[in-house]
Formats: structure tokens, sequence, C-alpha cells
């Protein structure tokens, strides 16, 4: 074999056991299924009928974006796994072995694409269920999918940074959730940011996730699309190209002790 | 391999973390086939030697190879001829014994039968067929500890690294444990071995090298080592506790040192162990003095190593409080 099938084939070894942990930890399996699930009930039909959406459905309104933040959270069990095996010496096992050194982030990381195309499927048929409909052409359908695989993709290596810094797996779940989770909030994911006070607004118009938000709005529900969806895809490469070094940064850093 | 004969070989080796000096210069040899033990206490440098030799860390000074290959300029190389088992038990706890066997098979890019294959031996060669199909989060620590030096062998590799392997067990499972390492040495691998246990040392190493502080400041065989404190010694409880200092010149001819005598326990230091007790029993006997109980003892390495790294530890503080004054 190649050193490019070489390459694959840990990588694949490895995706698998990312995704084997998850229906053994209950705490995950719920993460990945039933939050979601419950996320969409709730702010369909607790928070919908108080939030203003002009001509939009609400449920039109809120899909795109709560699929946004999953995708974003989608990554974290990257995080909880690296500082896992971190901690418990697996890598130093990996490394010592005579396989792909990166494959210990690839493999995690396709993992997550797994999981997040699982989520995908969940939340897209709780939304249709709820009164969610697609109001665009296939292509644009697509389109929306694949960017949302690829911001998945993208916080995948934010969550691999924090769980290569973080100090343990339970301090990178604090971290994620402390600084990610508020960030979605202020953005155009659940509520338009025009109903925010006046010093908010700002932030959440210029807010990465507002223009990923519009953009997949854009893509599935036909929303005006300005300039989001291009800004998005930005976000998505600069994301990547700063969280991927350091991510390879933190990793040398904290096994070359 | 280059060098068949020489399993690992490090000259000068140096490590320092911050203002941490790890390893101040160690120069090992490990023969081929041979079982390695490297003691010493917590924070020695065992660990910081056995990462560099297992490509995990790169060495600020000196050179090493294993099985031949340099670990610096050909890490994949060596990689494919060691093993690693430490002491952080290094398994998925998420998966289970045989899926844990089974994936570092594949990651020696072994096929997906023959790491099946290999992983059910090694599970029955440890004892854990029974427990192969359980989740390694529902295992005892000596069986984390088998499955992880179970891990080590997927690849039967020529040189395996077992850093501390038994640190913090419980003593049923370090002689469990013991077992399957002697079966392994049977096998011709070449072991090193790092402990802070001298009965482990001295049960499975044919070598002792002794390190404290990043330097190696003993090295031999296990019993050379014991020689270095001395002997064989005599040691008899006389029955009557008073009668020690009568027993001194009874027992002088056959000592090499002049004997001691404290409470009723004499201590004869020996210039030769055979027919020692024989000797003693006719003279004492000669002299009507009653004996209670009476054995030769060798030194064990608990005595080695207190004397070794005792002494280091005294000088070194009297330096330092020679400094601060």
């Amino acid at each position: 074999m190649s050193a490019f099938q070489y390459a694959v084939s840990d990588t694949m070894v490895l995706a698998k056991r990312s995704l084997k942990r998850i229906p053994r930890q209950p705490d995950l399996l719920v993460g990945f299924t039933i939050q979601p699930i419950m996320f969409v009930l709730l702010f369909v039909y607790v928070f919908g009928g108080a939030i203003d959406t002009g001509p939009l459905d609400y449920v039109d309104f809120l899909i795109p974006g709560i699929i946004v933040q999953s995708m974003v959270f989608g990554g974290f069990v990257t995080a909880l796994g690296l500082a896992e095996d971190l901690k418990k010496g697996l890598i130093d096992r990996f490394r010592s072995l005579p396989m792909w050194g990166p494959a210990v982030i690839s493999g995690r990381i396709l993992a997550d694409v797994g999981t997040n195309v699982i989520q995908l499927v969940i939340m897209f048929t709780v939304g249709i269920i709820a009164g969610f409909r697609f109001d665009a052409s296939a292509w644009e359908i697509v389109a929306g999918i694949a960017l949302l695989l690829l911001i998945g993709y993208a916080f995948s290596w934010v969550f691999a940074f924090i769980g290569l810094s973080a100090s343990s797996p339970e301090a990178s779940n604090a971290y994620g959730f402390t600084i990610l989770f508020p960030l979605t909030f202020i953005s155009s994911a659940f509520v338009p940011p025009e109903t925010m006070p006046d010093w908010l607004q700002p932030i959440a118009e210029h807010n990465p996730f507002t223009a990923m938000v519009d953009a997949a709005r854009a893509l599935f529900v036909g929303t005006p699309a300005g300039n989001s969806i291009w800004l998005a895809v930005l976000w998505s490469f600069v994301i990547i190209a700063v969280f991927s070094v350091l991510s390879v940064w933190r990793y040398r850093r904290a096994v070359g002790r | 391999m280059a060098d068949s004969a020489v399993a690992v070989e490090t000259q000068g080796l140096r490590k320092s973390y911050g203002d941490v000096q790890a390893l101040r210069g160690v120069d090992l040899r490990v023969d081929a086939g041979m079982v390695f033990g490297l003691l010493g206490p917590n924070g020695a440098g065992k660990t910081t030697a056995v990462r560099i030799l297992t490509t995990l860390l790169q060495p600020d000074e000196g050179t090493a190879s294993v099985a031949g290959f340099d670990v610096a300029r050909e890490p994949a190389q060596v990689r494919q001829h060691i093993g690693l088992a430490g002491q952080y038990a290094a398994v998925d706890e998420n998966l289970t014994g045989f899926e844990n066997l089974e994936m570092v098979g594949r990651l020696y890019h072994r096929g997906r039968r023959a790491s099946q294959e290999r992983a059910n031996e090694l599970l029955a060669d440890f004892e854990l067929d029974e427990a192969g199909g359980r989740l390694v989060r529902t295992y005892s620590g000596g069986m984390r500890r088998r499955l992880d030096l179970a891990a080590a062998l997927v690849a039967r590799p020529p040189v395996l690294f077992l850093d501390e392997p038994t640190t913090g067990l419980d003593i049923r499972s370090r002689i469990g444990l013991w077992d399957a390492m002697e079966a392994l040495v049977a096998g011709g691998t070449t072991v090193l071995l790092t402990t802070q246990y001298l009965d482990e040392a001295d049960r499975l190493a044919d070598r002792i090298a002794v390190i404290d502080r990043g330097l190696v400041i003993a090295e031999g065989t296990p019993d050379d080592l014991k020689a270095r404190v001395g002997g064989d010694r005599l040691e008899i409880h006389l029955c009557d506790g008073r009668r020690g200092e009568e027993a001194i010149p009874v027992l002088a001819p056959i000592a090499s040192e002049p004997p001691s005598a404290d409470n009723g326990v004499v201590s004869v230091p020996l210039h030769e162990r055979s027919g020692a007790i024989a000797e003693a029993v006719r003279r004492l006997d000669d002299a009507g003095i009653t004996i209670d109980d009476i054995a030769v003892r060798r030194p064990t390495l608990d005595d080695v190593f207190l004397r070794l790294t005792g002494r280091a530890t005294e000088q070194e503080e009297e330096a330092e409080e020679v400094e601060a004054r």
C-alpha cells in the first residue's frame, strides 16, 4: 500500500473507533439524538409564538438556524475525545505505532462529519414533522447541505484545538459551551437581530454565525442571500486555516513532553 | 537491522524540561534477547528515557538506536520494531478488549482478518478471552494492564518497552503480570523494563541499570549489584540474647570481616556461603551457645538501592547546605 492509502486506512480505523463510543455512552447518545429534537420542539412550540419573523413562519426561520448551531457543536465529541486520549496516554500508544500520525485528529474529524450527517437527517425530519418546508431548488438544497457540512468541519477544528488545549475533558466541555454557546445566540439563528437592543445589533450582524445562518436560510427557504453565502464560505475557510494550524501546534506541544 | 546483537543503545542522552534536567547523559546498551531493568525512583528519568527510545520525544543531545535504527533519523523503522506498554494502561475504555487489539493490528497495517486472529490469540494468551467482548471500562486494573501488554505485542515486536508495567497494581495482579512477562521473555523478545520495584527488577531482569536524577549510577547483573553492597551474610538468632558478644570470637574464623552482634542477632560477613551454616552450627554447639534460627542472607536490591541513591542524596543536600552558608 502507498503512504496515501495508509493515511486513508488509518483515518478510517480511528474514525470507526470514535463513532463506536457514541452509542456506548448514554450522555453522548442523548446529545446526538434527543437533544436536537428537544431544541427544535421547544423553540417551535414554546418560543415560536412570541417571536415575530415577518412573512416567514417561525419554523421556517428556525430550522436553518438551529441546524447551523447543531453543526457547530457536532465537533464537541472531538474535543472530549482528544482531551481524554491525551490524559489517558492513548495518544502515546498511537504515536509509538507505525501509523500515519495526523490520523489521530483526522479520524476524529471524519467521525464528526459522519455524526453531523446523522444530525442533519434527524433535525430535518423533526423540522418537517413540525411544519418546516423547503422553498428552494434541488441544487440550492444540496449546496446548503454541503455548506452545513463545511461549517461542521470547520468547527471540528475549533473543538480539536479546545480539546488539545484544555487541562481535562471536563474543562474542554466547559470552554466549548461557555464561549461558543452564547455566540450562537447573539446571531440571527433564533430571533431576527433587528429585535435586539441597539448596542447588541452590530455584534449580531457581524457575528460569523449570522452569515452562516443567513446563508443556510437563503439556500433552504429562499430568503434574500445578500453576500451571506460567500461570507459563510469565507468564514469557514478562515476558521479551518487558523484552527488547523493552531491544533497541530497544540498537538505537537501537548505530546512533546 | 544494522547490528542485530544490540537491541538498544544510547550515548550521552540528555533532555531538559525548562530548568529540570530529566536526563544528564545516559549511556545504555541492551543486548538482543535480554531483559534489561531500568531501576529508579519517581522522577529519576526512566520515563523520559523510554519516551525518547520509543520516538515519542526528541533528545536535546546524544544518540539512541533501537533494533539498529536511529530514533531521531529513522523513527518510522523504529516504530515497526517496537511495542510499548506503559503505566497508564493506554487502552480505549469505550471499546471492548477485542476491538482494542484489532484496532492496534489495523494501525500496524495488518489486514482485518489477520488483526482479528491475532487479537483472539492474544486474548487467550493473557487469559482475557472471556472478557474480550466486554467494554474495557468494566475491566479491573490488572485486566487493563494485561490488555495494554497484549496491545504492545500485537505485531510481535523484537523490542518491547514496559514503562512501570505494574505501578499501582495490587500484589496479586502484579504476580499475574510477572508470569505473563516471564512467558514472553522465554520467547526471546528483548525487553526494556522500567520499574521502581526492586523485587520486580530482581525477578525479571538479566541486567539492571540504576538511574537517579538523570544519571546511571550503577549497572550490572542483579547479583553484581548485590555484591557491591557486600557479599552474603550469615544471620544467627541466639536463644539467649545476652550471649551475642560471646559468639563473635567463636565465629570470627569463618568471617570475611569481623562479625557483629545486636540483641542476640549475630551477623557474620562470609567469604564463601557453602558450608557456612554447618560450620557455624558446629562451632556454636562446641561453645555451648544454642541457636534459635540461622540463615544465609543475600543483600536485597533494596539494600543496593538505598546505599547507592541514599548516599547520593545526602551528598547533594550537604553540598546545598554548604552553598547556602
